[in-house]
């Protein structure tokens, strides 16, 4: 059975997409509803990994509940970019990148729950479907934030 | 109360309107009218029979929409009286309306055109400044196109002037930065009524309070900002059958006085809190099934979510006891007839739209719309924002057309002779703090202010000021005096204001006003109006024939062209005129063939204007704000019922700290309107508030060894004010500061010159994804002394919100210069009406 490697992966791409969005919030602190919003979108995946880990101990899937994070020097040095950077047309550019690297990870986990969620229905496992059920929308969640947000930006960014 | 008058009638008095904001009670009881009681003020030595004539129109310094004839003197405004004939006060008229007309005749206000030179502003002609502001924006649109420009506008315009503005930038130029300084009072209203119901649109009417058993008011110190909505609550609380009042809010003003149950939560709590109520009446199944089955979709959704907030948990989040949670959905899920109110103490706050939106759910969940007594006033703040809303000039398209809607945008685009590709809708419009962001990224770089203040309104003012005063920005100012903003302008347009030119205007519950021309402006001073369609015309703007884009040359045939544009629409004006109007006491959109004389409720039997190929928005996610495509809403909403949309609890991004221990919060006072431009220059306002103040509980006074009048810093990550503290009835661990305080009438002009005033030197730059409101009642913030009071006292009004805990403070009042005659009898007291 192959229901390890799916939780892995899964817990793999939702850790990746929360560093993902601390990172863009910490990136683009002048486009404030984006720092504040990648903020909270990044705490729905961790908070996703810390249950996934708890769904690996009855698997004998040994993953770390702590969402991994980053040194805080780094953290702190784009906090300084970011502010430096905020006048500058260029900023925006890379929002774009970001927003549709975040687009496409959390349409990764997205896939992902699937694969999790069909595994579980497999083995008849209610409490791993149930955790699937309620985690697998707030991905779709990140998913057309981001989406929304770049639709919302491109214009101004792309035509100016 | 006042003296009998003798020189005419024993129902005549006079009364110090500023000791007592809301003058004399006339009680009545549920289902009887509401008294009459005509507030007359005229200038010092003007008697009735002296008014050359009396000039119909509505009030302007807030948003209740009072009805009021302008008093005219040798061609001068002396005074205002209420119209008993109004619907929407009867004759009554608040502070500000009785003494804020005085502003009008103000010798600094603006009378000639200023345009920037080296460096200075300095007086021109009106073909000198239009034609700098055609030549920067052709320049502009050849360079870059239509995303270089941007309109920011208000809530305190005529219907006629946001809708010629709204075509001009929406349909002449193409740009999609249009947005309001509605904003910052109305957005979150206009986005929770589009959640539940799918379309902009008061489901209440102020006549509810004449039937309700339940008044809520939510975040809506109504006592200070809408003063004669609340006259009417008073003369209900003292008459027979009196109904309960639920208050929410962190402070104890007026309200919370008067309620049966008042909760204080921790700010930035409100959508636990609501989700706290929402878990009893569930619970306790104070729901009506029958209406929820046939008219709602989503209720399942709400029933699962708010399992997660049992009242003992929300006690502990919102730090309000468990009890007055329970007491407090007790009277809501057993109430009758409901009446909720909501204003900035939500639509300010952390997920704000989120909050909102519960209190619609409320009503939703207990079938209370569309009868007497039964309605919610999701509240404006400004006297014209329902405008700016409808017509399409605060990030809507008119008429309440759906922007992600292909086919509502072509019909906008027959309506103006376009084609559906002239006018923007590949993304919603641009809201200000947006449009702020693109000025600070270089890619906005004419903005063009209208009869608003930014550089002190908006917040954290050090960014503000920085991107307003960018030599690359070419910034258009338009108002009646040299505002703070005004002075950062390149060009500086001198505008007509209410009582100079003709228009008409409506309030919070759809109520229609016309406003008449009672004076000439000043010197050069034009209309809104004019200075728009001057622009048009110098801009050479064309309908797709060729024909000029804006048919329309004076205020009624625009109000004419809009009739057009809301045809069919839930905005339908097309069944008024002026005519109409004049004479009238206010008429309730919509008004059509069917609904000749108006509409008193909407959304009566459960019908709703949610259909998917008819709503003006397919509604956002709460949390993420991120818009609903046409298909998930049509999957969700088929047959166009009302919409119980659930949110989860998300705390505030700013919390307090060891460095900054307190919670923030900005918000109004009774005597003053947004940033003072008109009531500070009213001396019995200004006297009644003349300064800016913090406001703090006495345990956390007490805790730092401060006491009434002592002169404080209080500071959060952004900057800093002095202030002089009120001990008063706020929550622990809350201060609040009053926004109104700029500069202008200090030495700094725009800017502190030495400590900062005003309360946006505090605000975090943050807002609620899904309104796009900012948020200014939660920072993080701390005080320190800077000097004892020596015995005087901090310098707020005693009769609001801000009363002192403190005996010794003396109290406000106006004295001889604030007297307003009161007449309690029918409408005949003196001049022709």
């Amino acid at each position: 059975m192959k229901i390890g490697l799916a939780l892995h992966e899964l817990h793999r791409s939702e850790n990746e997409l929360a560093e993902k969005l601390l990172h863009v919030s910490d990136r683009h602190k002048a486009d404030h509803e984006v720092h504040h919003l990648a903020r909270d979108l990044a705490r729905w995946s961790q908070r996703h990994v810390e249950e996934l880990a708890e769904a690996g101990r009855r698997y004998d899937v040994d993953l770390n509940p702590r969402p991994r994070g980053e040194t805080h020097l780094m953290a702190r040095a784009r906090d300084k970019l970011s502010d430096a950077v905020g006048r500058e047309p260029q900023a925006s550019l890379l929002l774009l990148l970001d927003l549709r690297e975040v687009y496409t990870r959390s349409a990764g986990v997205s896939a992902d729950w699937e694969l999790v969620a069909q595994v579980a229905q497999g083995v008849k496992d209610t409490e791993l479907l149930a955790l699937s059920k309620k985690c697998h929308p707030d991905s779709l969640r990140q998913m057309r934030w981001a989406n929304a947000k770049l639709k919302e930006s491109a214009t101004q960014v792309l035509v100016s | 109360m006042g003296a009998v008058d003798r020189r005419t009638q024993a129902q005549v008095r006079t009364t110090d309107r500023i000791a007592e904001p809301w003058g004399e009670r006339t009680p009545y009881g549920p289902g009887d009218p509401w008294p009459v009681r005509v507030d007359t003020r005229l200038a010092d030595g003007v008697e009735p029979e002296d008014v050359d004539r009396w000039v119909q129109s509505a009030t302007i310094l807030h948003s209740n929409g009072d009805g009021l004839d302008i008093a005219v003197k040798d061609g001068e405004i002396v005074g205002v009286r209420g119209r008993a004939e109004d619907r929407v006060n009867h004759g009554r008229l608040g502070p500000k309306d009785l003494f804020g007309w005085q502003a009008n005749n103000s010798p600094d206000r603006l009378t000639r055109p200023l345009v920037r030179e080296g460096g200075e502003l300095v007086e021109t002609d009106w073909d000198t400044a239009m034609g700098r502001i055609v030549a920067r924006s052709k320049e502009l649109l050849a360079e870059q196109g239509p995303s270089a420009l941007g309109f920011y506008t208000t809530g305190q315009l005529f219907l006629e002037e946001y809708y010629t503005l709204g075509v001009i930038a929406h349909g002449g130029l193409g740009t999609s930065h249009v947005d309001g300084n509605t904003r910052l009072c109305t957005a979150t209203a206009a986005a929770a009524l589009k959640e539940s119901f799918g379309c902009d649109g008061q489901p209440g009417s102020y006549t509810d309070i004449d039937h309700a058993d339940v008044i809520a008011l939510y975040g809506h110190n109504m006592a200070e900002t809408q003063t004669v909505l609340w006259t009417r609550i008073l003369d209900r609380l003292e008459g027979p059958n009196p109904p309960k009042v639920i208050c929410v809010d962190p402070r104890e003003t007026p309200v919370a006085r008067h309620a049966t149950v008042h909760l204080a939560p921790r700010p930035g709590t409100n959508v636990a809190l609501m989700n706290g109520i929402l878990h009893e009446i569930v619970q306790n199944d104070w729901v009506d099934h029958e209406y929820v089955d046939a008219h709602v979709v989503g209720f399942q959704e709400l029933a699962e979510r708010v399992k997660e907030y049992p009242p003992e948990k929300v006690a502990t989040i919102c730090d309000v006891p468990v009890e007055q949670i329970r007491e407090a959905a007790r009277v809501l899920g057993t109430a009758e007839r409901l009446l909720s109110t909501v204003l900035q103490g939500f639509y300010q706050a952390n997920q704000a739209t989120a909050a909102a939106v519960q209190v619609n759910n409320v009503h939703i969940v207990r079938g209370m719309l569309g009868k007497p007594g039964c309605g919610i006033l999701q509240m404006n703040g400004q006297p014209t924002a329902q405008n700016t809303r409808e017509c399409g000039a605060d990030g809507d398209l008119a008429a309440f057309r759906n922007w992600t809607s292909d086919a509502q945008v072509a019909d906008l685009a027959r309506v103006w002779n376009l084609d559906p590709m002239d006018i923007p809708h590949y993304s919603p419009p641009t809201h200000v703090m947006q449009q702020l962001r693109y000025i600070e990224d270089g890619s906005l770089r004419f903005w063009w202010v209208q009869a608003t203040n930014p550089a002190v309104s908006l917040p954290e003012l050090a960014r503000v000021r920085s991107l307003l005063s960018q030599d690359r920005l070419f910034l258009v100012v338009q108002d009646i005096f040299l505002s703070e903003t005004a002075q950062l302008a390149d060009v500086v347009l001198p505008a007509a204001t209410w009582g100079e030119k003709e228009g008409t205007f409506t309030n919070v519950d759809r109520t229609v006003h016309y406003s008449g021309k009672a004076v000439e402006p000043p010197g050069e001073a034009r209309p809104d109006l004019d200075i728009f369609l001057d622009y048009a015309r110098r801009m050479d703007l064309r309908d797709k024939d060729g024909a000029p884009l804006v048919k329309w040359h004076d205020p009624e045939s625009a109000f004419e062209a809009w009739k057009e544009c809301s045809r069919g629409r839930p905005c339908d004006y097309t069944g008024m005129s002026y005519d109409k109007l004049k004479g009238s006491g206010g008429i309730q959109w919509p008004c059509n063939e069917e609904n000749p004389d108006g509409s008193e409720r909407i959304y009566v039997d459960g019908k709703f204007w949610a259909a998917p190929d008819y709503c003006e928005s397919y509604g956002r996610d709460l949390v993420t704000g991120a818009p609903l495509s046409q298909t998930e809403y049509k999957a969700m909403n088929p047959d166009g019922k009302a919409i119980v949309k659930a949110a989860e609890y998300v705390p505030p991004h700013e919390i307090p700290s060891e460095d900054f221990p307190l919670q923030l919060m900005t918000g109004r006072t009774l005597y003053h309107f947004h940033t003072r431009t008109k009531t500070g220059r009213a001396p019995q306002l200004q006297a009644a508030a003349p300064e800016v103040w913090v406001e703090m509980s006495a345990h956390d006074a007490e805790l730092r060894g401060l006491a009434e009048g002592d002169l404080l810093e209080v500071a959060t990550p952004r900057g800093s004010l002095r202030a002089r503290l009120r001990v008063c009835g706020i929550r622990r661990g809350t201060i609040f500061v009053p926004f109104h305080y700029g500069y202008w009438d200090r030495p700094g002009g725009h800017e502190p010159d030495e400590a900062g005033r005003a309360a946006n030197e505090l605000t975090i730059t943050d807002w609620d994804a899904c309104s796009k409101q900012p948020i200014f009642k939660t920072a993080a913030a701390t005080v320190s002394l800077v000097e004892r009071s020596g015995g005087a006292p901090a310098p707020a009004p005693t009769t609001t919100g801000s009363r002192p805990l403190s005996p010794d403070v003396p109290p406000t009042t106006g004295g001889p210069d604030a007297q307003v005659r009161v007449d309690l009898q029918t409408a005949t007291a003196g001049g022709a009406r």
